[in-house]
């Protein structure tokens, strides 16, 4: 059911976006979302998922659609909580992205998965990661960004931690 | 980072309270006084697991005796809540100092069908190489996360799945009673500190 509707999905993504090129709309007046600081854990010999971070910044009332990448055969959003420290993670259809905001993806809620990772990502890899974005009017818009790979042991980015 | 508890530290906190506390090392387990973990010192839970190391052998509570057991139920797959409580375990080891030798990190896999023995191994020693990892068969995994009131349950994803679970690290003194079960939210000092006490009793 769930891949049922992300493939669903992802076919409106793409229709969209031709729309949007015989439109002549040109990708930079439509590239209104701005990532910062994105990294992706890096992992050990056979482990065959990892996770990506970031912060991203609509300029307009956005969705966070899907997110693909080279190094894994299934790239996912999930969303994790923590109610009485019982630790919960489950897929999302979409992240909002409301005009404005800063939205976090970090270990402490939405993150992106990369499953089923063509091969290990080690410390200093660039992950590359596309992200695509719908707006208000419904354009699609595709942000390429790429990711190093930071240790796991590495902990300035992570929650609950004296710095 | 540089921060360092030394057990006097937290002794001198502890004042007229501590002398009682030193009686518990008999075997009886008086409840403790955390500062911010939750005592377990009476609860019916945690008092016994037998699981295989990444080795292949088998290790039950007793195979730590001596030392300070600090259990944390995870899956490799995890990319949040599992990498930070093993980089804030270590990160405790090292703040404790000399103390901190006497922690043992035990990683228990709630996923003990993606978990091989050989990504375990790997992934709890690139946080720390004296961490070690548990594995059971599925009703062994069933059984030690009820004894220790663990939930656990796999999540659908896609063609795959994830799992959510308790992320409480439970802590036991070095006569193998339970005595303190820390938050994912504590900092690796507040967790030091709760340490130390478990350490000055027992």
């Amino acid at each position: 059911m769930n891949a049922l509707f992300s493939a669903a999905s992802r076919a409106f993504v793409s229709r969209n976006l031709v729309v949007a090129l015989l439109a002549g709309v040109s990708v930079s007046a439509v590239a209104q979302t701005r990532v910062e600081d994105p990294w992706v854990r890096t992992t050990v010999a056979g482990q065959p998922s990892s996770g990506a971070f970031m912060r991203i910044t609509a300029d307009t009332d956005s969705t966070l659609l899907s997110v693909s990448s080279p190094v894994a055969k299934d790239v996912q959003i999930h969303e994790m909580s923590m109610t009485n420290d019982v630790m919960r993670m489950g897929p999302v259809d979409a992240v909002p992205l409301p005009a404005g905001k800063t939205v976090a993806l970090d270990p402490d809620g939405y993150h992106v998965m990369l499953m089923g990772l063509n091969g290990q990502i080690k410390e200093g890899d660039q992950v590359p990661l596309t992200l695509t974005v719908k707006n208000a009017k419904g354009e699609t818009e595709l942000v390429k960004v790429s990711a190093p790979a930071r240790a796991a042991m590495d902990m300035s980015h992570d929650h609950g931690m004296t710095h | 980072m540089n921060e360092f508890l030394t057990r006097r530290q937290v002794v001198t906190g502890m004042g007229l309270l501590g002398l009682g506390l030193l009686a518990g090392c008999d075997g009886s387990t008086t409840a403790l006084d955390f500062k911010y973990g939750k005592d377990l010192s009476n609860k019916i839970m945690g008092r016994t697991f037998k699981l295989t190391d990444t080795d292949g052998e088998v290790k039950t509570l007793s195979s730590y005796r001596g030392l300070m057991p600090m259990v944390f139920f995870g899956f490799t797959q995890c990319p949040a809540v599992c990498p930070t409580a093993l980089a804030r375990a270590a990160q405790i080891r090292k703040m404790m100092g000399e103390d901190g030798k006497t922690l043992q990190v035990i990683f228990i896999t709630v996923d003990p069908e993606r978990d091989t023995p050989q990504v375990l191994d790997a992934y709890v020693k690139q946080f720390d190489p004296t961490f070690v990892a548990l594995r059971g068969t599925l009703e062994e995994t069933a059984h030690v996360a009820k004894e220790f009131g663990v939930f656990y349950e796999k999540v659908p994803a896609g063609n795959t799945y994830t799992m959510s679970h308790t992320a409480t690290s439970f802590v036991f003194d070095s006569r193998g009673n339970l005595r303190l079960g820390l938050s994912p939210s504590l900092s690796a000092k507040q967790c030091a500190e709760d340490l130390l006490t478990v350490m000055e009793v027992c």
